[in-house]
């Protein structure tokens, strides 16, 4: 790992930090709870395509943690690891197979991001009824991870050309 | 921006969630008639939905207090990390939850208020 690749995850994080706490202090407010927009994961999709996999996930997972401890807690990064994991891994998936663009591979993410934190909440809980925010969370994972998608997709062009 | 594979994506989710919440409304349509909580996967009591009262749950984890009103219930008030649990509107259908994820409680609705009454009253 190069001296440069360290400052740019750190950056990478950095950022990725301060979308969550912005986050945090916007009440996003869709009508079910823990329905979120998501906003770090600009930087984890866009991380995906510019960096090797190893540093991506270093990224998701310091951030998750660092940001769980500073404005949450403990049960909030189980969630927030379960999901955030799920859906790193099945976006380098799908990446590596060129299937999907840019767009198609970040709205993946985002459903089986709450995929992997509903499965945690029946699992802490030990209820299987909440299995029934499944539709509306599925449905709030393929909005907001097509945003985000479509944001990076914008975005990426010029941070290539700024030779970042 | 989108390809044509990411459309396929689209249509196979929206096909589950459509298939998910058909099978979430078939369940959900009746009104119930007793909620259940469970806290830690563990029963914590029955409460009947047709009585206005105020259930306060105090365990080690931290408290939530519980109103039921008209036949519906709601989370007046909780020390959780997240207050999501008072995010909810009130439940009243069979099946319908609301969920305290710190606290690892849940409110369930159970039972069926119609299925109570007499099938036929005979004079």
């Amino acid at each position: 790992m190069t001296t440069k690749s360290v400052a740019r995850c750190g950056l990478l994080t950095a950022l990725a930090m301060i979308f969550g706490y912005v986050e945090a202090l916007i009440p996003f407010y869709f009508g079910i709870p823990g329905v979120k927009l998501g906003l770090p994961n600009i930087i984890t999709v866009f991380a995906l395509y510019t960096l090797p996999v190893y540093q991506v996930f270093a990224i998701q997972v310091m951030r998750i943690v660092l940001v769980s401890f500073l404005f949450g807690n403990l049960s909030m990064m189980l969630y927030s690891l379960a999901g955030g994991l799920l859906s790193l891994v099945v976006m380098v998936l799908l990446k590596k197979k060129k299937w999907l663009s840019i767009a198609g591979v970040s709205l993946a993410g985002g459903v089986s991001h709450n995929i992997g934190q509903l499965a945690v909440a029946v699992l802490v809980v030990q209820n299987l009824k909440i299995a029934f925010y499944l539709p509306a969370l599925l449905a709030s994972g393929l909005v907001t991870g097509g945003l985000i998608g479509m944001l990076v997709h914008k975005v990426k062009p010029l941070l290539d050309r700024s030779k970042f | 921006m989108f390809c044509k594979r990411d459309l396929i994506v689209v249509i196979a989710v929206a096909i589950v969630i459509a298939v998910s919440a058909i099978a979430a409304a078939f369940y959900q349509k009746n009104e119930g008639d007793t909620l259940r909580i469970t806290i830690d996967g563990e029963l914590y009591g029955e409460y009947s939905l047709a009585d206005n009262q105020t259930v306060t749950m105090t365990e080690k984890l931290g408290y939530n207090r519980l109103v039921i009103e008209n036949g519906t219930a709601y989370m007046a008030d909780a020390d959780c990390a997240d207050k999501y649990c008072m995010a909810y509107k009130p439940i009243s259908k069979s099946g319908e939850t609301i969920i305290c994820l710190p606290h690892k409680l849940v409110v369930e609705v159970c039972g069926d208020r119609d299925s109570q009454l007499p099938d036929v009253i005979v004079p």
